[in-house]
């Protein structure tokens, strides 16, 4: 069993190993939904939402998996596991609030192929995380993932009001403003060690 | 088989490699495209398996496409890549330890990568096998070839070698930058960039001809 502190692990997953920034999970959706700071906020919630509950079942899962001495099945289980988690958010989401659904559109259902809910419930295993810690692991990444997309998004609105080469416009510069905000994030390596 | 369906056939084949890139035109499969590329090896490694599940799930969701309900093809879909997955992650395991070290949970992500469940519904779920063969192949190696140039710059520029081949000399100070996660947004920010610049030349000159 891993021992790593839970402080340690929710300041590592969120600030130092940041999912997006540091590990390059969730690309797609960063690049994709970070045009808008509050859709940005409100895709962050939703998917720290599924990331806690499909990290509970897979760590449920996987703790399954190992009695019945069937590991192989693990990929196939996890992404079932996550696809209806994210279905049971899309039609709460859906009940709850019309205006939102509509406003995440596409990349709600594409949650279950944001890999970055996947990676969580993979590494958790791999690092032999207890409950408690994949709980936190899986918190401290969602939020993360939250804060590297609030922050491209409020970035992303002042490039939109800035002059810019035609050529840059799009994805190359959301690319190069990604790389400085992974930069800024290198400076929290060793936050938090002891 | 007449000319003209061969030559589209071709034309299935090319358009993943040029006109449809995945990485370069359709910026889909970021993930990996980043995280693995910081060596030329890893980038192949990743290429192939990418390539190998790709090509395979396609071939399988064409040869479905008929029998499966509409309403849970996605399902359906998942569960054919993710099959083809797990044969990659233990067909990697035993042929290479060091490469499974290095790829790490990304070969599980194999699932996620956009391309595949792109197309197996933008195109396998559509066509014919032999189509969806042909089309897989062209995408599988479009997306080597991204994965190559960036993971050519990167291991060049951040470490002075080329598929672990000193080139630089013993001179040379590596680029750590490169290796480090904000050096493969650069390079693949730098990438797009060289793409949208010659898209607009050939739009201005088209513009030009036009108008004399």
């Amino acid at each position: 069993m891993n021992s790593a502190s839970l402080w340690f692990i929710f300041i590592d997953s969120l600030l130092i190993n940041n999912l997006v920034l540091a590990v390059f999970l969730g690309i797609c959706p960063f690049l994709g939904v970070s045009g808008k700071l509050d859709t940005a906020i409100r895709m962050g919630g939703a998917v720290v939402f599924v990331m806690l509950v499909s990290s509970a079942l897979a760590y449920g899962m996987n703790v399954l998996l190992v009695r019945l001495d069937a590991e192989y099945l693990r990929i196939i289980s996890y992404i079932v596991v996550i696809a209806s988690t994210v279905q049971l958010v899309e039609m709460f989401i859906k009940k709850k609030s019309p205006a939102l659904f509509r406003a995440l559109g596409i990349y709600l259902p594409l949650i279950t192929t944001n890999c970055a809910v996947l990676g969580v419930a993979m590494f958790q295993t791999i690092r032999d995380y207890s409950f408690v810690q994949s709980m936190v692991f899986s918190l401290g990444s969602g939020l993360g993932f939250t804060l590297a997309l609030v922050i491209m998004s409020g970035i992303r609105e002042q490039l939109n009001l800035s002059d810019v080469p035609n050529a840059a416009k799009g994805t190359a510069l959301a690319l190069m403003v990604a790389g400085i905000l992974s930069m800024a994030f290198m400076g929290f390596a060793g936050l938090g060690s002891n | 088989m007449s000319e003209s369906s061969s030559n589209r056939n071709l034309q299935v084949f090319l358009n993943g490699i040029w006109k449809e890139n995945p990485v370069f035109v359709q910026v889909l499969g970021m993930c990996p495209t980043l995280a693995v590329t910081n060596s030329v090896r890893n980038a192949i490694a990743m290429g192939i398996s990418t390539m190998f599940v790709l090509v395979m799930s396609s071939m399988l969701v064409a040869m479905v496409r008929k029998v499966v309900p509409k309403q849970v093809r996605i399902a359906t879909y998942i569960l054919i890549i993710s099959t083809f997955v797990t044969i990659v992650d233990y067909l990697i395991k035993a042929v290479s330890i060091p490469v499974y070290k290095a790829l790490g949970p990304f070969i599980a992500l194999i699932v996620v990568n956009c391309i595949i469940l792109g197309r197996a519904e933008a195109f396998a779920s559509k066509n014919t096998v032999y189509r969806s063969v042909l089309d897989a192949v062209g995408m599988g190696v479009g997306f080597c070839i991204a994965l190559l140039c960036l993971g050519g710059v990167r291991e060049l520029l951040g470490s002075g070698s080329f598929l672990g081949v000193p080139i630089f000399g013993p001179y040379f100070e590596p680029w750590v930058i490169f290796l480090l996660p904000s050096g493969g947004f650069f390079t693949l920010g730098a990438w797009l960039l060289v793409f949208s610049l010659l898209k607009e030349r050939k739009a201005r000159r088209a513009a030009q001809e036009q108008s004399a």
